[in-house]
């Protein structure tokens, strides 16, 4: 059992959490400040600035997550190596899509195709990480441009009346107060996002449903040491603990800021917690 | 001065080594016995065999990637990798987007495997391997087609009695039978496999020659035949 529990394959499942928990560290900071971004930008004064907020959450919104993941990606890539191929090759003639293919001069791959496996992966991970920002960021946005939004109006004039000007009122009024109405989506986000990184196997990272199926799946005797039936259903409930309990835990994580944010607003909830230390 | 040669030496093969072209390899990883993921979680199998004596052959530098069955073309032509090595059955369909080598497999029928030998495949419900020859094959007979992902989850399909019967590779099927005494191969099989290749970009012709080389080679000197009976993997050439 010991043994089983410890070979190479179990090695790279355990690993997998890791890669997982490392990928939630990094997109979620990472999707919220795109998020941000895009609500800002969204209501921007400045025309073309708003247009490329609203269209870049109405786009993201609207596309499915595994047409995302599928082509984006790639699209992704490819974009980042032409941009290398136009300056690193420049003398290079044949053309870069001939029929289907996709051909850069050697030097413009990324990465290229003689680094060693881990950079291989590490740039996998990156275009991972970088994709579940902008798809998260989108909604992101738009919860934080509904919080913006939601913050009393008459908050804001108060501070006018103060003679804050566009930008003080924005940062010292706005942007403290609007947490509180953003949380709630921003919470069903992060639980969203926990529960969709099976979609990073698309992208060529091995994620813990991945390996949780490899190692469950049928072992025939003839191809390994520790031969079983179908064990998914054991290996899937395991996940499906882990799964639980994460986000058990970021639920009351997210409980305290909540009443972290409430106090002081002027919310049901702020007004509650006024009373009650009154 | 010694430290001088052994600078030279060492720079001579680090350039030598840097010449040595990297060739990423695709597979899937998940179709024993061409290619699965062992104890130790690295590719193996017949391909995993195969593709590193064929490397060697070519003398190039190989590097093994998996990837996913439903994104490995797509990933190809976009140069993630150089070759699918991947028990991809050479098809016209296929042909049109991406390049083969000769097939270095006999064309290996198909079977079906089922609960019992008197299921109806002409009218059932059968299923096969998303992206397969099998689905498409299936999809065209009468029969009602299930697709799923992996070839682990058409068998479990099969086993729990939401389809009558997988078809795939009968080399694949083989083994599953001979460990699972619920299951059987029927003797009814379908002869649409045309030979297994390795699938190149088109625009790779260089590196197609260099694999084509090789698998002659290795065919003419009978180690290929010997991988074949190793793995099981149906007829020799002869």
């Amino acid at each position: 059992m010991a043994c089983y529990l410890t070979t190479g394959k179990h090695m790279s499942l355990y690993w997998s959490f890791g890669t997982v928990l490392l990928l939630l560290a990094i997109t979620a900071p990472t999707a919220l400040v795109f998020g941000f971004g895009g609500a800002m930008a969204a209501r921007s004064r400045i025309l073309p600035l708003r247009w490329f907020g609203k269209v870049y959450i109405m786009l993201v919104r609207g596309v499915p997550d595994i047409a995302f993941f599928l082509f984006f990606v790639i699209a992704l890539d490819q974009a980042f190596e032409w941009m290398r191929h136009q300056f690193l090759c420049p003398d290079w003639d044949a053309p870069i899509r001939q029929g289907n293919d996709f051909v850069v001069c050697a030097a413009a791959k990324l990465p290229l195709s003689t680094a060693p496996q881990w950079v291989h992966e590490v740039y996998g991970f990156f275009t991972a990480v970088l994709t579940f920002a902008i798809v998260f960021g989108a909604f992101a946005a738009n919860v934080l441009y509904g919080a913006m939004r939601a913050v009393p109006r008459g908050q804001l004039e108060t501070a006018e009346a103060y003679g804050m000007s566009r930008h003080q009122v924005n940062w010292r009024i706005l942007i403290p107060q609007m947490w509180v109405y953003a949380l709630p989506g921003l919470s069903n986000l992060w639980m969203v996002l926990i529960k969709a990184t099976p979609l990073l196997f698309l992208l060529g990272v091995k994620d813990i449903v991945y390996w949780g199926r490899e190692l469950g799946g049928t072992a025939n005797p003839r191809f390994t040491d520790f031969p079983h039936g179908d064990w998914r259903m054991w290996y899937f409930l395991a996940l499906l603990i882990f799964y639980l309990a994460f986000t058990r835990v970021s639920e009351l994580f997210l409980e305290r800021v909540m009443k972290r944010l409430t106090r002081g607003q002027a919310t049901t909830g702020g007004e509650a917690q006024r009373r009650a230390g009154a | 001065m010694k430290k001088l040669m052994m600078t030279a030496t060492a720079l001579a093969l680090g350039a030598g080594m840097a010449a040595a072209d990297t060739i990423r390899m695709g597979t899937e990883g998940a179709y024993p016995p061409y290619n699965f993921i062992n104890d130790s979680g690295e590719v193996d199998g017949f391909e995993r065999e195969l593709g590193d004596e064929l490397c060697k052959r070519a003398e190039l530098t190989c590097e093994w990637v998996t990837n996913d069955w439903d994104s490995i073309i797509p990933n190809l032509v976009s140069g993630n990798y150089d070759t699918i090595i991947a028990g991809m059955t050479i098809n016209d369909e296929r042909d049109e987007v991406i390049d083969f080598t000769q097939n270095y497999t006999m064309p290996d029928p198909s079977a079906y495997l089922a609960l019992s030998k008197d299921v109806d495949v002409d009218s059932g419900v059968v299923t096969a391997q998303t992206g397969t020859i099998q689905a498409a094959f299936v999809a065209d007979s009468g029969a009602t087609l299930v697709e799923f992902a992996t070839p682990e989850e058409t068998v479990a399909a099969v086993r729990n009695g939401e389809a009558d019967a997988v078809l795939a590779d009968k080399s694949y099927l083989v083994p599953i039978a001979e460990e699972d005494d619920s299951l059987v191969l029927l003797d009814r099989e379908e002869n649409i496999n045309m030979g297994i290749g390795m699938g190149i970009r088109e625009s790779d012709t260089e590196l197609r020659e260099k694999f084509d080389a090789a698998i002659t080679s290795m065919k003419e000197d009978g180690s290929l035949n010997e991988l074949i009976k190793k793995w099981d993997v149906g007829a020799t050439f002869d």
